[in-house]
């Protein structure tokens, strides 16, 4: 007879099963961060001089910066120059179609369960596919581009449509934001690019998949969604990574533009690699998100489920300066193992009768340490600003941790800010009384774990938080004592 | 026929003796009560019977013809033991109706059959619901989550009818009931006997058993059944309380034993 204890442990085991590598062959740059390696990247992409010189910029700023401490994570020193900054699959020349895409790349998507071929695919979403540093497939564009969306690498947008990659790009996270950021603007290789034109709802889910696959490569994409006036897309983030022993740097940023009554939902499912049950190897996801709720009325929500990466350092912000704008952050963080997580938001309450949400589910399983961080800072002109926010945390076993650190700023008398909290236990209780209905451990856990993370599953589209279920049911396998 | 058939059951804690050798057997059709002064070691009982593993345990328990103390607890439960909680615990964010669907699964799948879906299950949770007068907006409601306690006891009563168990065990069911909620969950658990299955009532006070009628009424005391009759005893019990019964030389003897 297994004790529930222990079968929380089998459960917690479950290996992951995206950590495969594929066999092709990559064209990378030498490890090491210079002006020359920058140049060579961006000599590569046949960029414009204003990007190049952007890139500069940052790189220059970024000598002059520090690796931020105040995070609640430990993790030995980071070599920057032992990363290589720019891998791509060979060969790539343009491609026209699906159909010259590596069939090594294409079977590496199904493998992951996503399929690149748009005959196959039965729900409505376009996906853009991201292996180490570029842009491999786009699915839809043709179909998106009758309503004039604009949906391509990043790669591609600075090539056909430099005027609106200038006139947005750096504008919600400025190339000097912080120490991540100011490193991704120098080097980024690619990502997605997004514009929805004024009065258009996008018909379908816009979607992003990355994945890491070479070896001591780290991952700088860049995303830009500019929604126009009246628009509305939901766009969607995926992300995996071989197993490898070594720690793999991701330093993403993504920025997102609403413009008056415009709204955008953007939803992460990141399962990148945790790291192995000594909690060697992984990915450290230090990733800078913003929105700008720039017109009145626009609306920008954040809804992400993070069960994977060694370590979580990830703030999805939104900054609220049109009047009447309206920023949500739903977040179910899941920490086992040694994962570390240091996760939250910041809302900045700009405009009048702003109003903010913050849900935050943090899991903590095994030796994982989960943080909500989270910064409400409402502006001296924000008259009538509200934000409410939530913070939960559920521990499974006693090694594990939970923390949280909410800062709240308030230079407006008329604001009105609420923030609850909560800590509690799958208890061995609960599960007792599960199994007395018949139903196993591990099920119980699923299904209490779900419960409680149902307030943010809700907030995501159908087919993702069907995955995000089974996610999290995968990654606490083996965790209740 | 036999559903329970307890021999010499012995249980400890922290090398602490609370079950000093129990002997019980509980046949098909019939309902047992088992009262006892607190501490006596009846929740302890119940527990065992449905395979908590914070005890030591001696003796041997036959149901249906296996060995009841290989089983795992859910492996119990599919077999068709039941327990109404005494503390019945909150469980937020599941719903009630598709975690009593899980449940009720289960059993089906361990004797082979197809389960069901959520519109067939809805059918016959109905039906179940009107045994105990409970509000329909209860299977919407997280199991547990703010229910008054009187809910929370029926709500066991509930999955109790649903499940159709072959041997339930009720701990304490009658504590935190008003008179009334009492009526409707005796008439509930009368309703659900049948020839084929038991039920084994735990309670401190007679109450209960003036609307549920029970076939024996054993008493439980320092770990031991001192003393066992029919529904009288229950009354006798009552009146005279369980001093009386303890002090008892025949109760006496078996203590010092």
């Amino acid at each position: 007879m297994t004790t529930p204890a222990e079968t929380i442990q089998q459960f917690v085991d479950r290996d992951y099963k995206y950590g495969f590598v594929t066999d092709i062959e990559s064209d990378a740059v030498p490890p090491g961060l210079s002006e020359d390696v920058i140049r060579l990247i961006s000599a590569k992409k046949k960029e414009p001089e204003f990007m190049l010189e952007w890139r500069l910029k940052a790189y220059r700023n970024w000598l002059t910066m520090t690796e931020p401490k105040w995070p609640n994570v430990h993790y030995p020193p980071i070599d920057y120059q032992k990363i290589i900054y720019y891998s791509a699959p060979k060969p790539k020349k343009g491609l026209n179609s699906l159909d010259e895409v590596d069939p090594e790349l294409l079977k590496t998507f199904e493998k992951l369960g996503i399929s690149l071929q748009e005959q196959k695919r039965l729900t409505g979403v376009a996906v853009d596919a991201i292996v180490d540093s570029v842009s491999v497939a786009t699915t839809f564009q043709k179909d998106l581009e009758k309503l004039g969306i604009l949906f391509c690498s990043f790669s591609d947008a600075v090539q056909k449509h430099s005027e609106l990659v200038k006139k947005y790009l750096g504008t919600v996270v400025p190339y000097n934001d912080n120490y991540y950021a100011a490193l991704n603007s120098a080097v980024f290789s690619d990502g997605s690019f997004c514009f929805i034109p004024k009065g258009v709802r996008c018909p379908m889910e816009l979607s992003t998949y990355f994945r890491i696959n070479a070896a001591n490569t780290g991952q700088f994409e860049r995303t830009l969604i500019i929604a126009e006036e009246g628009a509305y897309v939901s766009y969607l983030e995926g992300c995996t990574a071989p197993m490898r022993d070594e720690n793999q740097l991701h330093a993403a940023v993504v920025e997102l533009i609403a413009l008056d009554d415009a709204e955008i939902k953007y939803s992460t499912v990141q399962n990148w690699y945790p790291g192995d049950r000594e909690g060697k190897g992984g990915v450290f996801n230090f990733v800078t998100k913003r929105g700008k709720c720039a017109g009145r009325n626009s609306r920008i929500s954040w809804t992400q489920v993070e069960t994977g990466s060694a370590i979580t350092w990830k703030y999805p912000s939104v900054i609220l300066q049109g009047d009447h704008s309206v920023g949500e952050f739903y977040s179910v963080a899941l920490t086992n193992n040694f994962q570390q997580a240091d996760t939250g938001t910041k809302m900045i309450h700009i405009g009048k009768n702003t109003r903010s949400t913050i849900i935050s589910k943090g899991i903590s399983a095994g030796r994982g340490q989960n943080s909500y961080r989270g910064l409400v800072k409402i502006l001296k002109a924000a008259d009538g600003a509200r934000n409410y926010s939530q913070c939960d945390s559920l521990l499974i076993g006693d090694r594990c941790g939970a923390h949280t650190f909410p800062y709240i700023e308030v230079k407006n008398t008329s604001a009105q800010v609420e923030h609850e909290a909560s800590t509690s236990k799958i208890g061995e209780d609960q599960i007792f009384y599960c199994n007395q209905r018949g139903i196993a451990t591990q099920d119980a856990v699923s299904m209490i774990v779900n419960g409680y993370c149902k307030e943010v599953f809700r907030h995501l589209p159908m087919e993702f938080a069907v995955e995000a279920q089974k996610l999290l049911g995968v990654s606490l396998e083996g965790s209740v004592g | 026929m036999s559903i329970l058939e307890i021999k010499n059951l012995k249980a400890s804690v922290d090398g602490k003796q609370i079950l000093k050798g129990i002997n019980l057997t509980v046949n098909a059709g019939e309902t047992h009560a088992i009262m006892g002064p607190n501490g006596s070691g009846k929740s302890t009982l119940a527990q065992i019977l449905v395979g908590r593993k914070d005890y030591s345990v001696e003796g041997r328990v036959r149901y249906d013809g296996k060995d009841l103390l290989d089983m795992d607890v859910e492996e119990r439960a599919r077999e068709g033991i039941f327990l109404a909680f005494q503390y019945p615990v909150e469980i937020p964010g599941v719903n009630s109706t598709y975690f009593l669907k899980a449940a009720y699964n289960e059993i089906r799948k361990h004797r082979g059959q197809p389960e069901v879906d959520a519109m067939e299950f809805l059918t016959l949770v109905k039906e179940k619901m009107k045994i105990l007068e409970l509000d329909q907006s209860l299977l919407n409601r997280p199991v547990n989550e703010g229910f008054s306690g009187g809910e929370k006891k029926r709500n066991e009563i509930f999955q109790m009818a649903v499940l159709d168990p072959k041997l339930a065990i009720l701990d304490e069911t009658d504590s935190g009931l008003d008179i009334d909620a009492l009526k409707i969950v005796a008439s509930g658990v009368n309703k659900l006997k049948r020839a084929d299955n038991a039920q084994i009532i735990i309670t401190h006070y007679q109450r209960l058993l003036n609307f549920i009628i029970p076939d024996f009424v054993h008493v439980l005391f320092d770990g031991r059944i001192i003393r066992s009759g029919g529904k009288e005893l229950a009354l006798e019990l009552e009146e005279k309380g369980y001093d009386w019964i303890v002090k008892h030389p025949q109760a006496k003897e078996l203590v010092a034993s």
